[in-house]
């Protein structure tokens, strides 16, 4: 047992690092780092510079542009981009819908989306939840009816991230409603610059507009563009959520908004000192440092095991749930270090680029809305409480 | 990186556990409990035959050549069988006082024979004004000519009672809380002037509180350096709660799948309580809490000889704020799951409990390491 990354892998940290202090572009740098709303320009240029340096998708297989990177190396990789202020990649074409497609697509679906996801010509998003259907995601509505060589496609999807981004959605719909739930569901790949979609942004309490409910009429796909076979979607959508789970956790970027909350716990007076120095405050951020140091271990436990083959256990559902709520608790904190400067709302001190004499320190103005905004953490991609019933049911056997 | 044991340290857990499931059944182990010792000499034996005792001490000494994981392997397997045997007195606390501290003729007298389980040490620290602060030291060494004499009172011994020679700390210079000025004894446990007073602690083992009057010790009982015992006591302090932290990881692990298998089998309403949410969520939360705690312990035995002291204390101060935390919560939790049952002294259960409850406040409980934490 030891503890050290091997020789190898300590290369590999300081490439990584080094390629990141010269590529990484100031402005994304800071607007990461900062709290700031990112563009989708923004993305397309930062993936484009990893794009070209061949590692954007490196989970991928190496016949489709993958980096053939080990379970550590990829560690290493999110970590150091975390620590540096890179931008988070867009899962959905990365992480999502190009491992369905290279795994279970047609060979003219490879070809045709797999590059480019790559070049970053196509962004996706995701079409799963809908109004009535949230944690019981099976019970969704959207009809897909086939009407000769494609399908006529009306419902309508919810929470979808960055749809008003995105060239291409996957989309869970119904073809089969008189089967069981989960049996009559089929996987499409729709182009959303078409007639019939409308993406309609809704606000939420931090100011932002993320998400987007997509209305779909009549909005045809061809049949070519159903990934396997038609019936089949629930399984492609379960492989999906099962794929990529490393990173679930965002330890790095836990460490980094830790690192701000020390700095700026540095910054503000409280009492005869500074908030840094005091007792109690002290002591919260060092037990969410002791939790978060346990959690990355535990990511490390499980990615060694997978390095091995060892089939997976309640990992990734573990460590969702544990790095959502560290997550929440330093969003908390940092909210808490700036007292009353929590209150004044300037959405334009959020962007990238004000001016204007701030109200009350620099680093004040997006901390409450961050706060809010990560409320989001513990109900996304499953609920903590689904997380808790899968790994009841999968792992303890309940 | 690695988590994954050797191949000997593998055949080592093994044989751990087969000794657990021959021999700590509920009902043998509350007959060692009531015997004389609170123990077995038999196991003790055993123990030392099976080269146990020796796993973590060097070969030219008697031992096998291991370091923390094999130290690990044995407390984390004691821990799922609540073993009672003085392995973490003697040897753990013991055998590191006269490794760590102990010169060359010490080590070479002493340590074979706690290898072969011929001798057995105990280590008076604590007192009762000193909380869990390792330097906070009333009890009093004065010099006598080229020995000293000891006068004072050492609280919680951990089997004490058994002990053949005990180790204590005393104060030979400066102030009660001075860190400098600490010197280690070796005292005969049989020494005049020296009164035992044995008894059984709640959670199953023995300890004993030892008062010192006028206890004439020569100057080949000093450990170490003189008024330098406290870098000793720190250094052995890492390693006892790395070997704690893996006894609490077993015995918490041992709780979650008595906890879940109770799930399964106990029912009310007419179906398995394990299919009510609102349990299978808090067990769920069991599992979790000891993964977490299996992580700071692993990170706390590997940092045990590492170099970069502050990484090293942080991650043993980690481990016991976690592992205190996760412990209360998988200790309560799982009494709570088992409902009426939990709390009796019949179901095994609350064995755990009161083990895994005392583990916290060896050497500094969370909320002591909480602190201790931010000023490292």
């Amino acid at each position: 047992m030891d503890l050290q990354f091997s020789d190898e892998d300590r290369i590999f940290q300081q490439t990584v690092r080094t390629f990141l202090e010269q590529n990484l572009p100031t402005d994304i740098r800071e607007k990461v780092e900062n709290g700031f709303h990112l563009g989708r320009d923004d993305y397309v240029r930062w993936q484009t510079i990893l794009s070209k340096q061949g590692w954007l998708a490196p989970e991928w297989p190496e016949e489709h542009g993958g980096a053939n990177w080990t379970p550590v190396q990829r560690y290493i990789f999110s970590e150091e981009s975390a620590r540096a202020f890179a931008p988070r990649l867009i899962a959905f074409g990365l992480k999502m819908v190009g491992p369905v497609i290279y795994t279970f697509g047609s060979n003219e679906q490879k070809k045709k989306y797999l590059p480019r996801i790559l070049n970053n010509e196509d962004f996706w998003c995701q079409g799963y939840s809908e109004p009535g259907s949230g944690s019981d995601l099976a019970s969704l509505q959207t009809r897909a009816v086939l009407d000769g060589d494609h399908y006529v496609v009306n419902g309508t999807k919810t929470w979808t991230t960055m749809a008003h981004f995105a060239d291409r959605m996957f989309c869970l719909c119904r073809t089969d409603p008189d089967a069981k739930l989960q049996e009559g569901i089929s996987f499409l790949l729709i182009d959303m610059k078409q007639p019939g979609i409308e993406v309609s942004p809704i606000r939420t309490m931090d100011g932002s507009a993320e998400v987007n409910t997509v209305y779909l009429t009549d909005v045809k796909v061809p049949v070519g563009d159903r990934v396997g076979e038609e019936n089949k979607g629930w399984t492609y959508a379960k492989f999906l959520l099962g794929h990529e789970r490393s990173g679930i956790a965002r330890i790095g970027a836990s460490k980094a908004q830790l690192q701000k909350l020390r700095d700026i716990a540095a910054q503000q007076r409280c009492g005869d000192g500074y908030l840094v120095e005091d007792a109690d405050f002290a002591r919260e951020i060092a037990q969410v440092e002791i939790d978060l140091h346990a959690l990355e271990y535990t990511e490390l436990r499980a990615l060694m095991a997978a390095a091995k083959g060892e089939a997976p256990g309640p990992e990734a559902n573990a460590l969702k749930i544990r790095g959502t709520e560290i997550q929440q608790r330093i969003a908390e904190l940092l909210m808490q270090a700036i007292d009353y400067y929590a209150i004044p709302y300037v959405p334009e001190a959020m962007e990238y680029g004000y001016n204007e004499e701030s109200v009350g320190p620099d680093y004040a103005a997006p901390l409450a809305a961050t706060y809010f905004n990560m409320r989001k953490t513990s109900i996304y991609g499953g609920t903590n409480e689904i997380q808790r019933n899968i790994i009841a049911k999968m792992v303890l056997g309940l | 990186m690695d988590f994954a044991l050797s191949e000997e340290q593998q055949l080592l857990k093994d044989s751990v556990d087969r000794f657990v499931a021959d021999n700590y059944e509920p009902s043998q182990r509350r007959e060692l409990m009531a015997a004389d010792d609170g123990f077995s000499r038999d196991h003790w034996k055993m123990m030392a035959e099976l080269g146990w005792l020796g796993a973590a001490l060097p070969e030219e000494y008697g031992g096998i050549g291991g370091g923390p994981v094999e130290t690990m392997v044995l407390m984390e397997g004691f821990g799922r069988g609540l073993v009672v045997e003085p392995y973490f007195a003697s040897v753990v606390l013991g055998g590191n006082l006269i490794q760590q501290g102990g010169s060359d003729a010490q080590k070479a007298e002493l340590l074979p024979k706690v290898a072969d389980g011929s001798l057995m040490l105990a280590f008076g620290y604590a007192e009762r004004q000193a909380r869990y602060d390792l330097f906070d030291v009333e009890t009093a060494a004065k010099k006598n000519g080229g020995g000293y004499i000891l006068d004072g009172h050492k609280g919680v011994v951990i089997h004490g009672g058994a002990a053949d020679k005990i180790v204590i700390s005393a104060r030979s210079a400066g102030g009660a809380r001075d860190a400098d000025g600490i010197t280690l004894f070796l005292v005969d446990a049989d020494a005049p002037g020296v009164t035992v007073r044995d008894y059984r602690t709640i959670d199953g083992q023995r300890a004993a509180e030892v008062a010192l009057r006028n206890v004439e010790v020569s100057g080949d009982a000093v450990i170490g350096l003189v008024d330098r015992g406290l870098p000793i006591i720190e250094a052995v302090a890492g390693r006892a709660i790395a070997a704690l932290s893996a006894e609490a990881v077993g015995v918490m692990d041992a709780m979650q799948s008595l906890t879940n298998e109770y799930l399964k089998t106990r029912e009310q309403f007419g179906r398995p309580i394990g299919t009510f949410q609102a349990l299978q969520h808090r067990m769920v939360d069991i599992l979790i809490a000891c993964e977490e705690s299996r992580s700071s312990m692993l990170v706390a035995t590997l940092r045990v000889d590492e170099k970069d002291a502050t990484a090293r204390d942080k991650a043993s101060a980690a481990a016991k704020v976690k592992i205190g935390q996760c412990g209360r919560f998988v200790g309560q939790n799982s009494i709570q799951l088992h409902g009426g049952m939990g709390m009796t002294d019949e179901m095994h259960i609350s064995h755990y409990f009161k083990r895994l409850t005392m583990i916290d406040t060896m050497f500094g409980d969370h909320a002591y390491h909480l602190k201790r934490y931010v000023t490292l």
